[in-house]
């Protein structure tokens, strides 16, 4: 789209310049020509700079300055010294992290597929046409996204408590013993409902306009050759909508391994099960905010953004050889 | 055609039609069920919002207690430590707005240069911002704190608000909107008029990409309304504080217990009730905005 976009733009340019000379070929050329050439030459970098200024200092910046001070360490005697890769090797081999990491692969591999197949069902009847109230239904499960993270966790935090939840509440009423939503084995899956809570609408306005962008006589058309309507959403809507999956399935595989804002919330009401590493951002923030770490701290940052790169990149790839159902 | 399939198509209308009735009727319970799912935790929050601390604990927590103490709840929420809250909520404005409006300003331009201008660089540059579209949010957090705390820029607003001014997306957002939206005969034309280029960004490109600069806007202010890491990490004074590094010490606060922390509870309550209220509102009145931003990102 953009190289087809960019070539358009091409031709739109050329037929700029040429226009002038058209209409003008009678009046002195050169001037207007050279006043063309040097607006173009130096327009466009006016209206790029103040982008490119703040991209460069809050973005390429502390990338930069983050890599630098990855290959240095701070010691007790003798200061910043430098020691090349150490502190990568030392991440390589850091079970705080990868066990965070391994938490993180464990919660994606449930709760993105569920979040993501119910928002593709949500998608697809929303579209089908054949329900009541549809605009209060699209609009009701958007809401989440407008609800802060830290809000969100917080109230379901009270939910699952024990001192006031419902649930809590209701289970001591029937003379039950309450459950605990807090413990070691239940909290990545409290965490997985918020997040499936926040993010499913947002996943399914996605399809729902992908949806919307498939030519309505595709469903005539299978509709005469006597597919059905779950034989159309498998056959025709899945494969048209691969693109957008893949969008969703690449910024859910992105949002979970970066997992902080729920679970560090969480660790007010459940100190013992949420530890300073739970998460690998989770244990870049005590490194850095709290253990003063920073060289280690970048460099688990550097290590956690290349994983995601290549989880994402790898999942890409795969899906492309795969081949079947993308384009 | 088999004869099967004639066969079906010729019965069709009548089963049809009870079909879609029941059909109709099985999809619109399973989207309630969702959308009753999606009100819980919210219901919940404004039931516990009108409650004060003694009927939060003795009183179901999805039914209204004995006393009406939403307004009563507000008042100390604002009086709370010397109304801090009103700080915090005048914070976060002034730093989603600000985010907002530089973020939607500077994409705006940066897209109006990639649409409408050849010049050296122009591929190698939308590549790298690409590139940065895909760069994980918060793995950069800690790297611009890291490059904050060395200038000794830490618990400064400014630290908060830059960073938020970087939207990637914006600029291929408003690159795309700006190729479809923005005829060259128009520029060329007021070009022809003697007009400058600041004048035609401003007067002629500016008014046609209005629904796009609101999109961008919209999305940024959100985004840095909601923000909680970055300003958590950078800032440290509780008066510099957005509402959700706010709210979240008081959460931390109340479940610790102790002296004064239970009756916190109401106070997080109605303030996380206060704090989802403006984006809500937001988003109601400018549904098409956010919705069209989110369908453009997916079709790319």
């Amino acid at each position: 789209m953009i190289e087809a976009s960019a070539a358009v733009n091409g031709n739109y340019n050329g037929g700029a310049d040429a226009s002038p000379d058209r209409t003008m070929a009678a009046s002195p050329k050169p001037p207007l020509r050279k006043r063309r050439r040097f607006r173009v030459s130096i327009v466009p970098y006016l209206f790029l700079a103040p982008f490119l200024l703040v991209f460069a200092a809050f973005l390429v910046a502390p990338l930069v300055y983050a890599l630098y001070t990855s290959v240095f360490r701070d010691m007790l005697v003798g200061g910043r010294r430098f020691v090349g890769f150490a502190n990568y090797l030392r991440v390589a081999v850091d079970s705080d992290f990868w066990g965070g990491v391994s938490n993180l692969l464990f919660f994606g591999a449930t709760q993105v597929p569920i979040m993501l197949s119910l928002a593709l069902t949500l998608a697809i009847v929303l579209d089908r046409g054949a329900l009541h109230a549809r605009g209060l239904f699209r609009l009701g499960f958007f809401i989440p996204y407008a609800v802060p993270s830290v809000v969100a966790a917080l109230v379901w935090g009270y939910i699952y408590g024990p001192a006031f939840g419902p649930f809590s509440q209701l289970a001591r009423g029937l003379g039950l013993p309450p459950p605990d939503f807090l413990s070691d084995r239940t909290m990545l899956f409290s965490l997985a409902n918020i997040v499936t809570w926040e993010f499913t609408g947002y996943n399914m306005v996605i399809y729902y306009a992908a949806l919307k962008a498939i030519p309505s006589d595709l469903r005539e058309a299978a509709a005469i050759d006597g597919a059905g309507a779950w034989q159309y959403a498998l056959f025709v809507q899945l494969p048209m909508l691969w693109p957008a999956i893949l969008l969703t399935i690449i910024f859910s595989i992105n949002g979970t391994l970066q997992l902080f804002n729920e679970p560090y919330l969480m660790r007010s009401i459940a100190p013992a099960v949420i530890n300073t590493h739970y998460t690998p951002n989770i244990y870049a923030y005590f490194l850095s905010a709290a253990n003063q770490q920073y060289n280690y701290a970048a460099a688990v940052s550097f290590v956690l953004g290349l994983l995601i790169a290549v989880i994402a990149g790898a999942f890409t790839w795969a899906t492309r050889r795969g081949g079947g159902a993308s384009r | 055609m088999t004869e099967a399939a004639v066969s079906s198509l010729v019965a069709a209308p009548r089963s049809f039609k009870r079909a879609t009735r029941r059909t109709k009727r099985v999809t619109t319970a399973l989207l309630c069920l969702f959308l009753a799912y999606t009100f819980f935790p919210l219901f919940y929050l404004l039931v516990a919002s009108t409650k004060n601390n003694f009927d939060l604990f003795s009183t179901f927590g999805l039914w209204f207690g004995h006393d009406f103490s939403l307004f009563a709840n507000l008042r100390d929420l604002f009086a709370h430590s010397n109304g801090i809250f009103g700080r915090w909520l005048f914070n976060t404005f002034l730093y989603s707005l600000s985010a907002g409006v530089g973020a939607a300003l500077f994409a705006t331009a940066a897209g109006y240069a990639f649409a409408k201008f050849s010049f050296v660089g122009r591929e190698v540059l939308f590549g790298a911002i690409l590139v940065a579209v895909m760069i994980p949010q918060t793995a950069l957090v800690v790297p611009t704190f890291l490059l904050l705390a060395r200038e000794g820029l830490t618990d400064s607003p400014l630290g908060v608000i830059l960073p938020s001014m970087i939207s990637p997306l914006g600029v291929y957002l408003m690159r795309v909107y700006i190729e479809q939206g923005v005829e060259d005969a128009l520029l060329d034309a007021g070009r022809m008029d003697g007009a400058g280029e600041w004048r035609i960004f401003r007067s002629i490109v500016f008014p046609l990409v209005t629904p796009g600069f609101v999109t961008v806007l919209l999305l940024a202010f959100v985004a840095t309304w909601n923000n909680y890491f970055l300003p958590l990490i950078v800032l440290s004074s509780p008066d510099y504080f957005p509402l959700t590094v706010g709210l979240a010490s008081w959460y931390r606060l109340a479940s610790m217990g102790g002296g004064g922390g239970q009756a916190m509870f109401s106070l997080v309550l109605v303030g996380a009730l206060v704090s989802i209220v403006p984006v809500i509102i937001l988003f109601l009145f400018l549904q098409r905005f956010w919705q069209g931003g989110l369908a453009l990102g997916a079709v790319k």
